[in-house]
């Protein structure tokens, strides 16, 4: 390797430290706790919890990231939660309405949630803190009344299969015992197909100019992302395989990354909340894109509502209460910017999986509830004051 | 007659310009004192300088003032003295009262409980000072600019004031406001108060400067004693433009399509907060192609806002007239519209309204014409590095690399990034908004060179510029704006910078 080459390394490095260091640190916290819980971290039912335990919040921080970038803030997401959740359980359980039909409606529903939302914010221009705190109050007191106060359940199987459910091993039989063929060979697939799609696009990208990022972190970048995919696919197929949620979770995370790297759309989000001014005297649609992000935002709040329903079986009138935190804190911990404009989807899932590992963790070990909020809310800190401490030395 | 302030050879340099080059100026006591000179000359700067905004060390010289070496660290330090300075921009609180406004930061009280009845009290006595009938109670967003003014210099007045320092007072004032300020003036001189008056306007000046500094490209080139009713308006405007020009623009032929490519019929726009301002007032303009149209004017003569008001309705509200293209009327009722009509507008303020600082090179060129590098909405990022490398090639933006953040570069190649990004949107006509703003002189130039090259093109360019030697130097046609009003045009061989002063003051 020429010098300037590995001077262009660290000097890529560098200037990307917060995209890698919140994945070192999300390895870091995963073997620490590891090693303090003497290996149940890791164990595959302990790993399958972990991610049914924070599935709805890394579908919404995905939608989350979006209204932060856009330099807005949605706090009513947590009682989108819970309204969804019992609308659900209304449609099904006391008018015995089917799952197929129940699903699409609740979606559409959320979506309608967050677009009247947004309608305010884009359009009128008032301030997002205030008109989602509205909402906020509005669908917790909506989720109560349409519940009548009391918890409305069960769900029947095939609402439950959403967030309870596994793939199934349609390789059943080809290898004795509780090893699910089938999941491993997803895993194998995408852990070879994400460095082939990573190669076509450096190509593509060379036909025209160099390429940024240096070969070696590519190489390195996709060596530990690849054996990350196959080991935990393992672990899941030793147990049950790769659970329903995991795959409706990669798909999200897979669509939102695209649209907010390789789309108009996206990139015309940065500039939204990058600069609004500027954007706007470039030609874009910046009431149209406000409104857009909300609008999503609901209906992804609508999906992690149904999620949580059926993997509690029940709606309460307490589901949801408190989420928002948790996602805009995990938006934040993820690298996104406070005034807009920065953030990416994959921090915003890394930064929803340490809160989650952290949870998990601290609960194994015994620390209290008291204790984990405190540690939460430090590491939260930690993590802004470290971007802002970057920022003033760049 | 004894000196209040003597300001000794002043130095002081921002990153990359000098804005002051060892000034030295000397007020007396009792006197009216003018500060002239063009925008971007350097006034506002030594007045900081003075009064501590810029703090003693980030300027090399002395400040000697009340008989000794100051070495003021703020604002705060400089009020202490006595020295108070009013800005262009006013800086009160709207939603306080004008009393509270007045004492703000330096309230009547007693362990830090305010005194109402002593401060309503003592407001109404300074209100009276300058001639001002209000309730010192009322609400400052409920008086109008020109009672603002007043409020200020009442605010000054409270600090026991030996040295006012006005910049531009009578900038967005009325003709009559103007002229009771003035009177104000006139009589603090005569209970011993010193002013420094900074003005563009020359007939004010004339009327009650006792003499006159001439500031001009961070020198002070002159000081004039106006006292005997000797100094002409010509002698100061003279004093104030009167520099080299020779090579500073570069060599151009104009080859000037026949017809008009843009036409703007009867434009009027009104001021978004106050309806009653006409901002632009019945504009008609028109540029051909392969020409450089310039508007000329002082801040706040309405040029920035016709452009914005123009480009997509930007700008103010019950928007009137007509945009012709080629003699089709367009809708250029949005900005979307206004790119696909063949528009486009650089703005003066690139930071602000111009650029993402946090974004690369690469994706602000691309973000006003993102269809021209994607496919069905999905981006090709190969397209767009290329895009980029090409306008850094062509237009020589000085950067190792396109990703880096726009915010690491310097305000010229900022302003390349700029103009790029309106290249790559494939306009007609280009509005450049003070293009060459707060940029040294060696990147000046090479932006005059893409100016001349976009005209060689055919595309047709109005500048607006404050650098009135800019517009002369760049030019084929200058329009003269004032007040929201075009008082004139002048084809480029009958202009000269006295020409256009003078179409500029008459009004």
């Amino acid at each position: 390797m020429t010098d300037t080459e590995t001077k262009s390394i660290g000097y890529y490095l560098r200037t990307h430290i917060r995209e890698y260091g919140m994945v070192v640190a999300l390895v870091a916290i995963l073997a620490f706790f590891q090693v303090l819980t003497d290996g149940i971290m890791l164990k595959p039912v302990n790993l399958t919890n972990l991610f049914l335990q924070n599935s709805y919040i890394i579908i919404m921080a995905v939608g989350m990231l979006l209204v932060i970038v856009g330099g807005n803030i949605d706090l009513s997401v947590g009682s989108v939660v819970g309204f969804i959740g019992a609308l659900a359980a209304v449609m099904i359980v006391n008018w015995d309405l089917p799952t197929v039909l129940v699903v699409p409606v609740c979606l559409i529903a959320g979506a309608i949630i967050g677009a009247a939302q947004g309608y305010w914010v884009a359009y009128w221009r008032i301030p997002s803190f205030i008109v989602t705190l509205a909402g906020m109050l509005v669908f917790k007191g909506l989720t109560l009344a349409l519940l009548g106060g009391a918890s409305v359940g069960p769900f029947p199987d095939s609402f439950q299969a959403m967030s309870s459910g596994f793939i199934p091993d349609f390789f059943g039989g080809l290898i004795e015992g509780r090893f699910n063929v089938f999941s491993m060979t997803l895993g194998v697939v995408l852990a070879a197909l994400l460095p082939i799609l990573g190669l076509r696009s450096r190509a593509k990208q060379e036909k025209f100019a160099a390429v940024e990022e240096p070969m070696a972190v590519f190489v390195i970048k996709h060596a530990v992302a690849g054996i990350a995919i196959l080991f935990v696919t393992y672990l899941l197929s030793t147990y049950r395989g790769l659970p329903n949620i995991l795959v409706i979770m990669a798909v999200l995370i897979a669509i939102f990354t695209f649209i907010t790297n390789s789309t108009t759309l996206g990139r015309r989000i940065y500039a939204l909340g990058g600069n609004e001014k500027a954007a706007k005297l470039s030609g874009i649609n910046t009431k149209r894109l406000t409104f857009f992000t909300f609008a999503n935002m609901g209906m992804l709040a609508a999906l992690a509502g149904l999620v949580f329903a059926a993997r509690l079986n029940t709606a309460t009138p307490k589901a949801g209460l408190a989420f928002e935190l948790d996602v805009i804190a995990a938006v934040f911990i993820g690298g996104a910017s406070m005034s807009g404009g920065v953030g990416k989807v994959i921090g915003a899932v890394v930064g929803a999986l340490i809160m989650g590992v952290m949870n998990n963790g601290m609960s194994i070990i015994g620390v209290g509830i008291d204790w984990q909020q405190v540690i939460k809310g430090l590491v939260l800190l930690a993590a802004v004051i470290l971007d802002v401490y970057n920022k003033n030395k760049a | 007659m004894d000196t209040i302030l003597e300001m000794k050879n002043i130095t002081k340099t921002f990153p990359g310009v000098k804005a002051l080059d060892d000034v030295s100026l000397k007020v007396e006591r009792g006197e009216i004192h003018a500060l002239c000179g063009e925008n971007g000359a350097g006034k506002s700067t030594l007045m900081k300088v003075l009064s501590g905004v810029y703090p003693h060390g980030t300027y090399e010289g002395d400040i000697l003032y009340d008989g000794g070496v100051q070495e003021f660290k703020d604002i705060r330090d400089s009020e202490e003295r006595g020295i108070i300075i009013i800005h262009q921009e006013l800086a009160l609180v709207p939603l306080l009262s004008i009393a509270e406004n007045i004492f703000l930061g330096n309230e009547i009280s007693e362990n830090g409980v305010i005194n109402w009845p002593a401060t309503f009290a003592r407001t109404g006595e300074l209100l009276s000072k300058v001639g001002l009938k209000e309730n010192p109670a009322t609400l400052v967003t409920n008086i109008g600019v020109g009672k603002q003014q007043l409020v200020e210099i009442a605010k000054a007045l409270s600090k026991k004031v030996k040295l006012l320092i006005l910049d531009e007072p009578t900038a967005s004032l009325q003709e009559n406001d103007s002229q009771k300020l003035l009177d104000l003036l006139l009589e603090f001189k005569a209970q011993g108060i010193t002013s420094i008056l900074i003005s563009h306007k020359l007939n004010e000046i004339n009327r009650v400067a006792d003499r006159i500094t001439v500031i001009r490209d961070g020198k002070a080139i002159s000081t004039l004693d106006a006292r005997g009713g000797n100094i002409t308006e010509d002698h100061i405007v003279k004093d104030m433009v009167g520099r080299d020009m020779a090579h500073r623009y570069p060599e151009r032929t104009p080859s000037i399509g026949s017809g008009k490519l843009m036409e703007v019929r009867n434009w009027s726009a009104t001021h978004p907060l106050h309806p009653e301002r006409k901002v632009v007032d019945n504009v008609s303009i028109d540029v051909a192609a392969g020409e450089v149209v310039g508007i000329a004017g002082l801040m706040g003569a309405g040029r920035t806002e016709l452009a914005m008001s123009i480009f997509g309705q930007s700008y103010g509200t019950d928007i009137s007239g007509e945009v012709l293209i080629n003699g089709t009327p367009v809708d250029v009722s949005t900005v979307e519209k206004a790119i696909a009509s063949g528009l486009a507008y650089v703005t003066e303020d690139r930071k602000e309204m111009g650029l993402i600082l946090e974004e690369s090179i690469t994706t602000n060129i691309t973000l006003a014409n993102l269809p021209g590098v994607s496919e069905n909405g999905v981006l090709n990022d190969g397209a767009e590095r290329s895009v980029a490398e090409e306008y850094r090639e062509k237009i020589n933006i000085r950067t190792p690399n396109v990703a880096q953040k726009v915010m690491n570069l310097s305000g010229g190649n900022q302003q390349k990034v700029v103009l790029s990004k309106w290249l790559f949107a494939a306009p007609e006509v280009l509005i450049l908004d003070e293009p060459t703003r707060g940029i040294d002189v060696g990147a000046k130039y090479e932006i005059y060179t893409i100016i001349n090259q976009l005209a060689a093109d055919g595309k047709g360019v109005i500048m607006i510029s404050s650098e009135m030697p800019e517009l002369l130097g760049m030019c084929d046609r200058i329009y003269v704006m004032n007040e929201g009003e075009i008082k004139g045009q002048l084809a480029a061989k009958d202009a000269s910078q006295e020409a256009i002063m003078r179409m500029i003051l008459k009004g």
